[in-house]
C-alpha cells in the first residue's frame, strides 16, 4: 500500500513540472501579445445591469464596423461600475444613475479628475406586475406605500385581496438607487421586499408571480404588464413609450450615463462617437431603451 | 442469505481509518492538529516504522515526501492566514471611530429606534441615508434554513446509508451509493436554479404560499447539498461496525431489526453525529443555493413561508459594491467571522465524534 502511495506522489509531482511549464509558457505568450492588444484597442465597460443590454448590443455591432477593435462588456450594478472605475479596472463605467458626490470626491482623490459624464441614452423605469394583475395604472404614492411596506393587500389598491409580493433589487443596483431616491423619497424600502440579482431575474419573478409587482428597465418588459404611472391621483397616467420619456412627462423617465475618468480620446473616443452618432443611437431604440434626440 | 457475509472480515481496520477520511478537505484540515485521538489508532504504528523503510528508498522518494508534507501544512497555514485576514478586515468595527459613528456592536445586535421606524426594530438597510445594519435577520435567516435543509436532510441521509449498508443487496447498494455521491458533484448554482424556476412553483402551488420564493423552498434545495455529506459520512460509519458485534446480537438470539436498533446504530452513533455536524457547517456555508432560492429579503421572522436573507448570501451580494474599507465593508467581514466561527466549530465537533468512534471501536478490535 505504501508503494502505491509513493507511484502516485511520482505522478503528481511531473504532472506538476508539465503544469508550470504550461503557465510560464502562458505567462511569456500573454507578455508578448498585451502590446498587441493594446493596438487592436481594447476597450473594457462596466456597471448598470439595466444597461449591460445595451452595452453589449453597441460593443457587438461596433466591433462589427470596426473589426480591430475589441469592446468588453460585463454588469454588476452601476455602484459596482463605479468603483471600477475608482480603482482604475474599466475605462468606460455605465450608470443608471448620477454619480454621488462622495463618489466624486473619491475619484478626485486618486486622479485629481471628478469624471467626464456622457448622457447615451433615456429610460423610462417602468414598474412591472403579473399579466393576470386587473391594475392598469398606479401613482407616485401608491408605489412609494407598496415599496416602503405601508401597503401590503392589491385590495388596498382596488385589486384582490391577495398579499403583495414586493421585488426590489440588490443595493449594488443604480435602479435600487433611482428608484429609491425618486420614488421613496429616500426612504427604506420594506425588509419584505425580496431583492433579485439582475433586472431580468426581476421580470421573470414577476411573471410566475401572480401577485407581485417589480420595477426595471423598459427594455426589459417582456412577458409582464407595464403599469401606466401617475404623477398624482389627478394627473394622467402614462406609459413609459418614447413620446413620454424623452420630454419628460412620464414621472420615472431617466438618463442613462457613461462615466470615464478623462475626456475620451483614441480608441474610447472613437467609440464613445460612435455611440452618440445616429449608428449608435439606432441601436438604443432597437434594445428598447429611448434614444437622446 | 445476507449480503453481509460476502464481505471479508479482513476489512475492518482499514474501514475505521476511512471514517477519519472520509469528511470534505475542509473540515479534514480544520481538525486536522487539535484531536488528541490518534494515541491507540494503528495509523500510529505505521508511523514508527517509518524512517526505516525511508532509509532503503532513494532521495527522490524523501524529496516527494518533503513536498507533500510542505503541502500539507501550507494548507494549514493558508487556514489561519485567512482567519487573520477577515478578523483583520472587521477588527476596525470595534476601534476605529469614524466606523463606530455609523455602526457598533451594540446597534448591530440590539433593536434600535430609527426615524421613520414606528417601534425599535433590527432593520438591515444597509444602502441608505441611515445605514442600518441589524445582525439579527441575517442570523436567523441562516438559522432558519439550515434548519429546515436539516429537518429533510438528516432523515434522508441517514436512512438511506443505513439502508445501503444494512438492507440493501450488493446490485442495489452499488446503484444507490454513486447516485448519491453523484449528488454531491451538482454545482450548487445548478440546485439554485432548479429550485428557483421550478421547485418554488411546485411548492407555492402545493402549499398556497404567498410568495415564491422563501425559507422553505431554500432549505428544500439545500439539503439536496448536504444530503451526500451525511450520507457518505454515516454509511461509512455504519460500514465500520465491527462484524462481531452483529455476529454476537445474531448468536443472542436477536432479531435482524433488533441488531440494527440495538447494537449497530448505537456503535455507529458518533460517526453519524459526525456526519450531520458536517452537514450543518455545510447547509450554513453554502452561498449560491440560497441566494438564488430564498428571495432575500431580510426579514426577521420564525415562519418558513417568509423570505430569508442568510449571512453567506448578504456577503456575496454586497461584497462586490462597497467601499473599501467602510463601515458596511467592515460589517460584511465581521459577518464573514461570525460564519467562519460557526463552520469551525460545527466542523471541530464532526471530527471530535468522529475521533470517540474511532477509539470506541478501536478498543475492540
Amino acid at each position: 500500500m505504501q508503494k502505491v502511495q509513493i507511484e502516485s506522489v511520482g505522478n503528481q509531482t511531473r504532472n506538476q513540472s508539465i503544469l508550470k511549464i504550461i503557465t510560464q509558457g502562458l505567462a511569456i505568450v500573454t507578455v508578448l501579445l498585451a502590446p498587441l492588444a493594446a493596438a487592436a484597442g481594447e476597450i473594457t465597460v462596466k456597471g448598470s445591469d439595466t444597461m449591460v443590454i445595451l452595452g453589449q448590443r453597441w460593443a457587438e455591432e461596433y466591433m462589427r464596423v470596426h473589426p480591430k477593435a475589441t469592446v468588453q462588456v460585463t454588469g454588476g450594478g452601476s455602484g459596482t461600475g463605479i468603483s471600477a472605475l475608482i480603482n482604475g479596472t474599466t475605462e468606460i463605467c455605465q450608470a443608471s444613475r448620477p454619480m454621488s458626490a462622495a463618489e466624486k470626491e473619491k475619484l478626485r482623490d486618486r486622479y485629481a479628475t471628478i469624471g467626464v459624464e456622457i448622457p447615451v441614452a433615456r429610460d423610462g423605469l417602468s414598474v412591472y406586475v403579473n399579466e393576470s394583475n386587473p391594475l392598469t395604472e398606479i401613482t407616485m404614492d401608491q408605489l412609494k406605500l407598496i415599496f416602503t411596506g405601508k401597503v401590503t393587500n392589491w385590495k388596498e389598491l382596488g385589486g384582490p385581496d391577495a398579499k403583495i409580493v414586493v421585488y426590489s433589487r440588490e443595493n449594488s443596483s443604480g435602479t435600487y438607487v433611482f428608484f429609491k431616491e425618486h420614488v421613496l423619497k429616500n426612504a427604506d424600502y420594506t425588509v419584505r421586499a425580496q431583492s433579485m440579482p439582475g433586472t431580468a431575474a426581476v421580470v421573470n419573478a414577476v411573471a410566475k408571480e401572480k401577485f407581485g409587482i417589480g420595477y426595471g428597465g423598459a427594455a426589459y418588459a417582456k412577458g409582464i404588464k407595464v403599469l401606466k404611472v401617475k404623477k398624482d391621483s389627478e394627473s394622467a397616467a402614462i406609459t413609459p413609450d418614447e413620446a413620454h420619456v424623452k420630454d419628460g412627462t412620464y414621472p420615472l423617465s431617466r438618463p442613462l450615463f457613461f462615466y470615464l475618468r478623462n475626456k475620451p480620446t483614441g480608441d474610447v473616443g472613437a467609440f464613445v462617437e460612435w455611440v452618440l452618432s445616429a449608428a449608435g443611437q439606432a441601436i438604443v431604440t432597437k434594445v428598447g431603451y429611448y434614444p437622446l434626440k | 442469505m445476507t449480503p453481509r457475509s460476502e464481505q471479508p472480515t479482513t476489512r475492518r481496520p482499514e474501514q475505521a481509518i476511512l471514517v477519519g477520511l472520509a469528511p470534505p478537505t475542509r473540515s479534514t484540515l480544520a481538525g486536522s492538529g487539535s484531536l488528541p485521538v490518534e494515541t491507540s489508532d494503528p495509523k500510529n504504528h505505521r508511523r514508527a516504522e517509518r524512517p526505516r523503510l525511508a532509509s532503503r528508498r532513494p532521495r527522490f522518494h524523501a524529496l516527494a515526501e518533503a513536498a507533500i508534507r510542505v503541502l500539507a501544512f501550507s494548507s494549514i497555514a493558508a487556514i489561519i492566514l485567512i482567519f487573520v485576514f477577515i478578523g483583520k478586515e472587521a477588527w476596525p468595527l470595534l476601534h476605529d471611530s469614524a466606523i463606530g459613528k455609523e455602526v457598533t456592536l451594540a446597534k448591530m445586535w440590539f433593536a434600535q429606534q430609527w426615524p421613520g421606524y414606528d417601534a425599535p426594530e433590527h432593520v438591515w438597510q444597509p444602502v441608505s441615508e441611515i445605514p442600518k445594519y441589524a445582525v439579527w435577520p441575517l442570523v436567523v435567516g441562516t438559522l432558519k434554513v439550515t434548519l429546515i435543509a436539516m429537518l429533510f436532510a438528516v432523515p434522508l441521509g441517514v436512512g438511506a446509508a443505513l439502508f445501503v449498508s444494512q438492507y440493501a443487496g450488493r446490485r442495489l447498494r452499488e446503484i444507490i451509493k454513486p447516485t448519491v455521491e453523484l449528488l454531491a458533484g451538482v454545482p450548487s448554482v445548478v440546485l439554485g436554479f432548479f429550485a428557483l424556476m421550478v421547485m418554488a412553483t411546485w411548492l407555492q402551488q402545493a402549499l398556497g404560499l404567498d410568495s415564491r420564493l422563501n425559507a422553505l423552498v431554500a432549505g428544500v434545495a439545500l439539503s439536496f447539498a448536504i444530503i451526500p455529506v451525511i450520507f457518505t459520512v454515516s454509511e461509512e460509519a455504519f460500514g465500520a461496525v465491527p462484524r462481531s458485534y452483529v455476529e454476537a446480537s445474531t448468536a443472542l438470539g436477536a432479531a435482524r431489526w433488533q441488531t440494527i436498533v440495538r447494537v449497530v446504530i448505537p456503535a455507529a452513533g458518533p460517526g453519524v453525529a459526525a456526519g450531520i455536524a458536517l452537514g450543518l457547517g455545510r447547509a450554513v456555508g453554502e452561498t449560491m443555493i440560497v441566494l438564488m432560492a430564498s428571495g432575500n429579503a431580510a426579514i426577521l421572522s420564525v415562519s418558513p413561508a417568509d423570505s430569508v436573507r442568510t449571512v453567506s448570501a448578504t456577503i456575496a451580494a454586497e461584497l462586490a459594491e462597497v467601499v473599501f474599507g467602510g463601515a458596511h465593508y467592515t460589517v460584511l467581514f465581521f459577518l464573514g467571522v461570525l460564519l467562519f466561527g460557526f463552520t469551525l466549530a460545527t466542523n471541530l465537533l464532526g471530527e471530535f465524534a468522529i475521533g470517540r468512534m474511532r477509539r470506541r471501536l478501536g478498543g475492540m478490535a
